[in-house]
């Protein structure tokens, strides 16, 4: 597996901290899935951020910052430093929205926000679409990780392009790439994994099935079998049958 | 003076960012911004605020 950022993770799920219907609920998740990143926020302290922070700190994951819900490089650079300050990480994961109904990232200002952030030595992990542009300007913009979108945010459509998704892991084989968003089922997860991807970051999958700490055990077991089968080298699938079992030698009895 | 902290218009006693914080009953883990720009927590003490400003407190919270 792949660092990121000169991190080993011990699996290939990073999992979301958000929508869960309690925090024992989340806890259990997280605990049941293994899972060595979350992913966490910043919002306006109401007072119950303290507690919160002390239970992700207790689960002894890696914390993964985003960005979510800013539109604009300033707003995006701001919360980075905020968040780089509260949460005591370089890591920062950036979102720049830039359609509201299918929080599309624009990857415009994406770019832009990367490399301001970047050479203010953070370490940051672009939700970014499956172009293979602006994959390389990320890239020439310092990112040394992508996490293409599956599909929109929370929607639970699995991987929408495979095809463009296969293509990027094919043009960036060096690079750690992370499905980000879209992922529903554990056979999405796998899939993700099967195409050679590094990790896969999901959420709502899991805060939003009716029992989430064995969702989220089912998405840890899916990523690592997907894992193991691609590491395997599967076979090609093909239109004609082909007998497993030996043909010479069989009896004739007809 | 008056800002507008989180949003709310508040009256404070407190002449700099880290006195409003204590002010207001801020402790913990959070960050500062002060008109849409960051202010590290080291220069909260020098951080004099005026009448107006606008005051931005956050938390760790859940996210995705």
């Amino acid at each position: 597996m792949k660092t990121f950022y000169g991190t080993d993770l011990p699996n290939p799920l990073m999992l979301g901290t958000a929508q869960y219907p309690s925090p024992a609920i989340l806890e259990q998740a997280f605990r049941e899935s293994e899972a060595g990143v979350a992913t966490v926020s910043l919002r306006r302290e109401s007072g119950a951020g303290q507690t919160f922070w002390q239970m992700i700190r207790d689960l002894g994951v890696l914390v993964l910052p985003n960005t979510a819900g800013c539109h604009t490089v300033k707003e995006a650079v701001t919360t980075a430093h905020m968040a780089r300050e509260v949460f005591d990480t370089k890591w920062i994961k950036l979102e720049l929205i830039g359609h509201t109904d299918s929080l599309q990232p624009d990857v415009f200002q994406l770019v832009e926000a990367a490399r301001i952030l970047t050479e203010d030595g953070f370490q940051v992990f672009p939700y970014t679409t499956d172009d293979l542009i602006v994959g390389e300007r990320l890239l020439a913009a310092g990112c040394e990780v992508l996490m293409p979108w599956g599909a929109p945010i929370g929607s639970g459509r699995g991987l929408n392009n495979e095809y463009a998704l296969r293509a990027m892991r094919a043009e960036f084989p060096g690079v750690p790439l992370v499905i980000d968003a879209g992922i529903g089922l554990p056979s999405h997860a796998a899939r993700a994994m099967e195409l050679g991807y590094d990790a896969v970051l999901l959420n709502t999958a899991v805060a939003r099935a009716g029992d989430p700490p064995a969702m989220a055990r089912a998405m840890m077991q899916a990523t690592l079998a997907g894992q193991l089968a691609h590491q395997a080298d599967p076979i090609e699938a093909r239109d004609m049958a082909e007998a497993s079992t030996p043909v010479i030698g069989k009896a004739f009895l007809s | 003076m008056k800002i507008v902290l989180n949003g709310e218009t508040r009256e404070i006693k407190a002449l700099t960012l880290a006195e409003m914080l204590v002010e207001c009953g801020f402790s913990g883990r959070v960050a500062t911004a002060v008109n849409e720009e960051f202010v590290p927590s080291s220069l909260r003490i020098a951080h004099e605020l005026v009448d107006g400003d606008r005051v931005e407190v956050v938390a760790p919270m859940q996210g995705g």
